[in-house]
């Protein structure tokens, strides 16, 4: 029993970053923009938050836990937006190609959060890892309380506000997606611009806005990665950008729909970790074992291609760029 | 009719260029990268506090340089070795992507054909084969791993039209999954996690020296691919049929070509020349297998191939571009005690310029002009 609370926990803990990666990527694709830096705009998020925290922290004398928090969320959320912006400027403005505008904010967004992390724990000196203790436990803090309900309260309770959070930002986008103008006229933009262009949507108005607030809601898995899931400490070991692309993977698990990536994050953290608690696995084949998220996208991506159901469908426009000129 | 007249004209009108001349793409193309290096050296001096004109003179002392002649020797050969990689993986993405087949798929394509080599290098090893055979067989091994990675996607993109895009980038992943899964399996000495130098005493499977040169069979594989390809994709047949269908599926269907069967041919075309690179990769660069065989050439590779327009010889460019920058970084990062991710910024923020310059390449801005009252 322990060890399945503790598989469901670390599973949660998971889903959580990719859950917003996820997210911000659903918005961005709804618009058609297939932004291929999410991975990059997770390591910006990161690392703008962590960098802008470790000032705090080290100038303050006694860091205030709602002030490190509001600081982390700010930085992360200001920064993922503006790299959502490059990608848009370039993608939108500038038309450049998406897949590889996308590609390319990725790389630099590895760069840029690497180079820096590297940089900062060397700055924190001494052990030689940079650590926001403060931050890291407001992030940590569960509700009092309910968190000490046995098992019930250790599935449901036991982690940090910002696994509520994206929960609720899946909700609500699902919602803004579904049930508002504003939306409809965001899914009309990605599925056919021509149209929602003829309409009188301000096509190249909406792409920017997706793309950006998109970029943002992604970054936010970033500051839930440093702050939560490596407890404010930084590493140069590749995992965000992992993490990034199992992001991209769970939009297309989800169908393009927030409230599926919730369960859909969750079940991707279950079979990432799944390897831990089974026994006897060599370490061969614990490898093959993390194949499984992958094989799955892979597979309902086929079945969704297949079945040819319109609502499963990518946005029709994904990934295309939209010339007025060119009708 | 006067409200007609009153309809506000926009700031900028956009028009497509009929095209432009050679030396004005390069010219904007120059400028851009000039800019680039202008804001990256911003970029150093404000975070390093280092003077950038050092600091880009020891990235060209880290690619083609050194302070002794050995030195430079060896800087200039592992700066074609990996130009020679990269170059191959480039290659291999022209003909999908002038299909207008996203094959983002070339990280996992190149480490099958890893894997594959690795493989048939351990297993042979030590059968006595003479060595070209040998090599012949861990190519041919690569090239059928490679080529099946890449059918895999372009059967369903071309039956079911399932989004290739997202369906190789997954691929890639479950690649690495399978070569991860390799490593732990062929794993010496037990217990590191690494394969090790394959075959180290009897460097069966190795690339042999040609010219005196470590890489001169990388080198020759490459510039025959180059060509290769080059010619197949503008004086074939078969390359017209995928320009065809990259500029119009329907047009490809009335004219009476299988889109179907051109889908499958060039994508086990492409997977193939990728699993080449993971041939090359493994017998000819790395001795071993390890997710690091690709390490990221995949992605790079997209950019490259996009950026080339598709002629494999501007990719040479391309590549020495990017090449450039990478081993000019790690020199910087053990000169200057920087990290050496620093040469991910600097190719970040010169690709962006790049891509942003071919705007003025495809369009022409017209900017409102006064209207005289008539």
């Amino acid at each position: 029993m322990d060890s399945v609370i503790s598989l469901i926990q670390a599973a949660v803990v998971f889903g959580t970053v990719i859950m917003f990666g996820c997210i911000g990527e659903i918005v961005s694709e709804k618009a058609g923009n297939l932004n291929l830096g999410v991975p990059g705009i997770m390591y910006i998020g990161a690392i703008a938050s962590l960098a802008s925290v470790f000032a705090y922290e080290s100038h303050a004398a006694e860091p205030n836990k709602a002030v490190c928090v509001i600081i982390a969320l700010a930085a992360c959320f200001g920064a993922s937006a503006l790299a959502g912006l490059i990608y848009s400027f370039l993608t939108i403005t500038l038309r450049a190609n998406q897949n590889v505008t996308g590609l390319t904010l990725t790389i630099l967004g590895s760069g840029i959060a690497n180079f820096f992390g590297g940089s900062l724990n060397k700055m924190a000196g001494g052990v030689g890892q940079i650590s926001v203790a403060a931050t890291s436990s407001a992030f940590r803090t569960t509700i009092p309380g309910l968190s000490s309900l046995g098992y019930f309260g250790k599935i449901f309770f036991s982690y940090g506000f910002m696994v509520y959070v994206a929960i609720i930002i899946a909700i609500l986008v699902n919602y803004f997606l579904k049930k508002t103008r504003t939306g409809l006229n965001l899914r009309a933009v990605g599925e056919n611009p021509a149209t929602a262009d003829a309409a009188g949507v301000n096509v190249t108005r909406y792409k920017y806005f997706a793309t950006v607030i998109g970029a943002g809601i992604s970054g936010l898995g970033g500051v839930y990665y440093v702050m939560d899931y490596i407890k404010g400490t930084w590493a140069n070991d590749g995992t965000i950008e992992k993490l990034g692309w199992l992001a991209v993977a769970l939009v297309i698990f989800a169908t393009w729909k927030s409230v599926n990536a919730i369960w859909g994050a969750y079940l991707f953290g279950v079979l990432y970790w799944a390897y831990f608690y089974i026994p006897n696995l060599t370490r061969a084949s614990q490898e093959l074992f993390k194949m499984i998220p992958y094989v799955v996208t892979i597979i309902v991506l086929s079945v969704v291609s297949l079945r040819k159901k319109k609502e499963n469908q990518a946005p029709a426009h994904l990934g295309l760029p939209y010339f007025r000129e060119e009708r | 009719m006067s409200k007609e007249t009153s309809v506000k004209e926009p700031l900028i009108r956009l028009t497509k260029r009929d095209g432009m001349p050679v030396w004005a793409k390069i010219l904007v193309y120059l400028v851009s990268i000039l800019l680039a290096l202008g804001v990256s050296a911003l970029f150093i001096f404000f975070v390093t506090k280092l003077n950038p004109v050092d600091v880009y003179k020891t990235m060209w002392q880290g690619a083609f340089g050194g302070i002794s002649d050995t030195v430079r020797k060896l800087h200039i050969s592992v700066t074609v070795r990996d130009i020679c990689t990269l170059l191959l993986l480039g290659v291999a993405l022209a003909p999908a992507f002038k299909m207008r087949f996203w094959n983002c798929g070339a990280e996992g394509q190149m480490l099958m054909g890893g894997v594959a080599t690795a493989f048939i290098m351990i297993k042979l090893g030590n059968s006595g084969l003479p060595n070209w055979l040998l090599l012949i067989i861990m190519c041919a091994g690569a090239i059928l791993f490679g080529a099946v990675w890449g059918l895999i996607p372009a059967v369903f993109k071309a039956v079911w039209n399932t989004n290739e895009t997202l369906f190789t980038l997954m691929m890639n992943y479950v690649a690495i999954q399978i070569t991860s899964y390799c490593v732990a399996l062929w794993e010496n000495p037990f217990g590191s996690n690494t394969v090790g130098i394959i075959n180290q005493s009897s460097r069966a499977g190795w690339f042999p020296e040609l010219f005196g040169q470590r890489y001169g069979l990388n080198i020759i594989i490459a510039v025959i691919a180059t060509v290769a390809m080059f010619i197949y994709l503008k004086k074939t047949k078969q390359g017209y049929e995928i320009a065809v269908v990259g500029e119009s599926k329907n047009t490809a269907k009335y004219a009476g070509i299988s889109v179907k069967k051109v889908i499958i041919r060039t994508m086990l075309i492409s997977g193939a020349v990728c699993g080449v690179a993971g041939f090359v990769g493994v017998a000819g660069v790395d001795h071993t297998i390890s997710t690091s065989t690709a390490g990221g050439r995949g992605f790079t590779a997209i950019i490259v191939a996009w950026l080339a327009k598709f002629n494999t010889f501007f990719m040479v460019a391309i590549t020495l571009l990017i090449i450039f920058l990478n081993r000019g970084a790690s020199e910087i990062a053990s000169k200057f005690a920087l990290n050496e991710y620093a040469a991910n910024i600097i190719t970040g923020i010169i690709l962006f310029f790049i891509l942003g310059s071919e705007f003025f390449i495809t369009y022409k801005m017209h900017f409102r002009r006064k209207v005289k009252e008539a």
